[in-house]
């Protein structure tokens, strides 16, 4: 039972000014279950990414079997057996379940002609389904197959190529209670053929299911282990914070008015049997926790117009706001600054000038000829205020670095009349000088009376800079976190489904 | 800018090599007829222009011109309309295919090229089957003496098919370089998605192009009945909308969207013209005319892509030098430890 497959050793992963993995160890027996818990950002996918060859460590060693490397090819890891079961997953939808097990190496037919040999693909594929229990056949094509069969077509290619190791990552973030289950008992049955996994998930529940041990990350370093007699909720979620969290936080210059936001029984097209109700106070910051995955994106793409509402409604300052455009929610005064703002917040091609008025273009124009002057001047105050680093407002977007990028996504907004604001991950990819001005604008427009909703995933930003918490879980609000009660501990107890310890101030 | 400017190069370069081999490309008679086929192909590029700075193309163009020219010539014989009525009549009939076109691309979000194509082919057979594909042109009487004169006259020497040119120039070029409009067609080019972001309504902002771009095929329809003075339903504005597309991406646009300019567009049919111009004068065979278009146009883009990436590489070398090294400490957090 012993026999060690993989381990590493004293991985460090370093990029320019980010510590991504720091001296990290971890050990897989044969036939073992390892879970693999911790925060967003704590450093899981960077590890799993060393492992399979994707990304080079910068330090430490890995040990396949008796092989030592400094690190793994794709090519490597794939012969060393090991085999990823992806959080997005990887298919092809418009090929049959047969050609997706074998993509890259399909098996041939006719000499040079090299044709592709479907029938024998098929017929070894076959075994593999029927050992996992699956409900469809070879040849069914991958795009009439539900998200736990696709995972199936994963895990029968990770068997094809005789897998020794298989990494899932969530696997279970889009399941059903029953198809977790069935899930959980396919684990088992690899576990029992001497196949080892590696089961990261936030479910503490699946992993206490069936891990026989658990090695915690946080913030790129291992920081604990616990056995499989050791596993429990409390003791996974202790090890799991434990940061010193530095004092960023900010008050508001004034007491939070009446106005605001009201979200009520909001029904979003993501999660169409969940009711979201929200309120934002003018003038406050509300920090909008939960995993990832868990609504916090489709509620402000909802309420910027861009998602269909299907039920529930939005109110701002108790009157209510029809919205179902990013047009009406412009006018009403609710702006998003979106996650990806090269795909969505800007268009990189454009001149900083011109996306800064892209919003609200018409106020620049007088007979709907552009007045390139008043651009000018307003793209320039905004660059000034906002203190962008940039030679002019007219080059083009695409060639700031990520903080000014982001700036010029803030600009455009503060042009005009914010009187809601969705600020969906507003410092991702952002240099620590640049973020610390992010929050000092966000602070400057929550004073000026703008009532601002920062999704977030990162615990620090999440504890530092809000005045209150709200957490998301799979699609509804678990719980609303005054200052008082704020701590890692607590959002994370909300973003994996519990409630509070202490039932004060936790919504429904 | 430069890339107008180098197109303009291109074209006198062109012109001048010619002209120095057959001073008759450069006689008063050759450039007159020059101007008269830029004007009268470079109307409706126009159109096609905007339509591809969205991202999109149009190839019904020429079988617009055919369905849109048949209606027209029989409104005026057949029926007596009084011309004034028949071109109003083309000029809907054009923006209404473009209406509908824009419709099927924005709202039922099909694909430009499918919804072109389908066009393409649906006013071809509807022109053939309206005429039973006879040839329709104006008899012995003068149906629309005024309206031709005006179509195929000229303005001191100069041929009005040209001057209209100009005039739909300067007005589309105010359009899509100074107003609202064209600043958000150049964004929903360019990124619909941020556009989208922004709050404009891209549906109508591409619904308006197509609806633009079948306006001016019922102009040129107009102006092309008056050149032929028949309209044979099979033949007619044959392969008319690749002009267009050629002198579009030889004008600049690129068929990713949101690049390309009207003048680069004018100037992008001109140098056609004259490539065609320049096979008769210069006695290449005349079965040659397609390839030397498509020779320089491949040349020409592959130039302009190589030029790009030059540019771009030197772009990322600039801003690799820029970006300092990361270091922990910054000023402005409010609690660094040192300094």
């Amino acid at each position: 039972m012993a026999e060690m497959l993989l381990e590493l050793a004293g991985i460090g992963k370093t990029y320019p000014g980010v510590r991504a993995l720091d001296d990290v160890s971890l050990s897989v027996r044969r036939g073992e279950v390892l879970g693999l818990i911790g925060e967003n950002g704590a450093g899981k996918s960077t590890l799993m990414r060393v492992l399979g060859g994707v990304i080079a460590p910068t330090q430490g060693v890995i040990r396949v079997g008796d092989v030592e490397y400094g690190q793994l090819t794709v090519r490597e890891a794939t012969r060393a057996g090991i085999a990823f079961v992806h959080q997005e997953l990887n298919l092809f939808e418009n090929l049959d379940v047969a050609a997706n097990v074998f993509i890259g190496r399909e098996k041939l037919m006719g000499g040079r002609l090299k044709l592709v040999n479907n029938a024998q693909m098929r017929a070894s594929v076959a075994p593999l389904l029927a050992r996992l229990g699956a409900d469809f056949s070879p040849d069914t094509l991958v795009d009439n197959l539900s998200i736990a069969q696709r995972q199936m077509v994963e895990i029968a290619k990770a068997l094809s190529i005789d897998a020794r190791v298989i990494i899932m990552d969530e696997p279970t973030s889009s399941l059903t209670i029953s198809e977790t289950e069935r899930l959980l008992e396919v684990i088992a049955d690899l576990k029992a053929h001497g196949i080892s996994v590696i089961y990261i998930s936030h479910r503490l529940g699946e992993i206490m299911t069936c891990a026989d041990r658990v090695v915690v990350l946080r913030d790129g370093r291992t920081v604990g282990e616990l056995a499989r007699n050791e596993l429990s909720h409390a003791a996974m979620i202790r090890l799991m914070i434990g940061r010193d969290l530095k004092a960023l936080y900010t008050p508001p210059k004034r007491a939070s008015e009446a106005g605001g936001c009201d979200i009520a029984n909001l029904v979003t097209t993501a999660f169409p049997d969940r009711q979201i109700s929200l309120s934002v106070r003018r003038g406050e910051i509300l920090g909008l926790a939960g995993l990832v995955g868990a609504g916090r994106t489709s509620l402000a793409r909802a309420a910027f117009g861009i998602d269909t509402i299907l039920g529930g409604e939005i109110r701002i300052d108790n009157a209510r706001v029809n919205v179902a455009s990013p047009r009406d929610a412009i006018r009403h005064g609710i702006y998003l600054v979106p996650e990806d703002r090269k795909k969505s917040g800007l268009v990189l091609e454009l001149p900083i000038r011109e996306n800064m008025t892209l919003a609200n273009l018409s106020n620049y124009a007088r007979m709907w000829l552009i007045d390139g002057a008043a651009e000018r001047k307003v793209a320039k105050e905004q660059a000034k205020s906002l203190s962008i680093k940039a030679p002019s407002v007219d080059i083009e977007a695409v060639t700031l670095s990520g903080g000014n990028q982001q700036k010029v996504v803030l600009g455009k907004w503060l042009s005009m009349k914010p009187r809601v604001m969705f600020f969906d991950e507003p410092t991702r990819g952002i240099d620590v000088g640049a973020k610390s001005e992010i929050y000092a604008l966000m602070r400057d427009l929550a004073d000026r009376g703008v009532a601002i909703v920062m999704i977030s995933s990162d615990m620090e930003e999440v504890i530092g800079v809000s005045d209150r918490v709200a957490v998301m879980h799979e699609g509804g609000i678990s719980g609303v976190l005054e200052r008082d009660q704020f701590s890692e501990y607590n959002v994370l107890r909300l973003a994996i489904g519990q409630t509070l310890e202490t039932t004060e101030g936790a919504a429904t | 800018m430069k890339k107008e400017l180098w197109l303009f190069l291109l074209l006198a370069v062109i012109s001048v090599i010619t002209g120095m081999i057959n001073p008759a490309f450069l006689s008063l008679v050759n450039l007159l007829n020059l101007a008269n086929l830029i004007g009268l192909f470079g109307v409706f590029a126009l159109g096609e222009g905007l339509v591809i700075i969205t991202g999109g193309i149009d190839l019904s163009l020429g079988s617009m011109f055919a369905l849109l020219g048949v209606v027209f010539v029989d409104l005026l014989t057949t029926y007596q309309v009084p011309w004034p009525l028949a071109l109003l009549a083309v000029l809907l009939g054009g923006l209404v295919l473009g209406a509908i076109q824009g419709v099927l691309i924005t709202r039922l979000k099909m694909q430009p090229f499918i919804v072109t194509l389908c066009g393409l082919l649906i006013y071809r057979g509807a022109a053939r089957y309206y005429t039973t594909d006879s040839t329709r042109g104006f008899g012995y009487g003068d149906e629309a003496a005024t309206l031709s004169n005006i179509a195929s006259g000229n303005l001191g020497g100069i041929p009005n098919t040209f001057i209209l040119l100009i005039i739909l120039a300067l007005i589309l070029g105010v359009l899509l370089h100074r107003s609202v409009y064209g600043r958000w067609l150049y964004a929903v080019g360019k990124n619909e998605e941020a556009a989208r972001f922004s709050g404009i309504n891209t549906d109508f902002v591409i619904a308006t192009a197509y609806i633009i771009s079948g306006g001016l095929a019922g102009i040129s329809t107009v102006m092309f009945v008056f050149y032929t003075n028949s309209v044979s339903p099979s033949s007619f504005g044959n392969f008319y909308e690749l002009y267009a597309i050629a002198a579009a991406v030889l004008g600049g646009c690129s068929l990713r969207g949101g690049e390309g300019s009207i003048l680069g567009i004018v100037l992008g049919t001109a140098l056609l013209q004259v490539l065609q111009n320049l096979v008769n004068i210069l006695g290449i065979p005349n079965s040659l005319n397609f390839a030397v278009m498509g020779s320089v146009i491949l040349v020409g883009v592959l130039a302009d892509r190589q030029l790009q990436s030059r540019r771009q590489r030197k772009m990322a070398l600039a801003s690799l030098a820029r970006t300092p090294p990361k270091t922990t400490v910054l000023q402005g957090e409010p609690s660094a430890p040192r300094g």
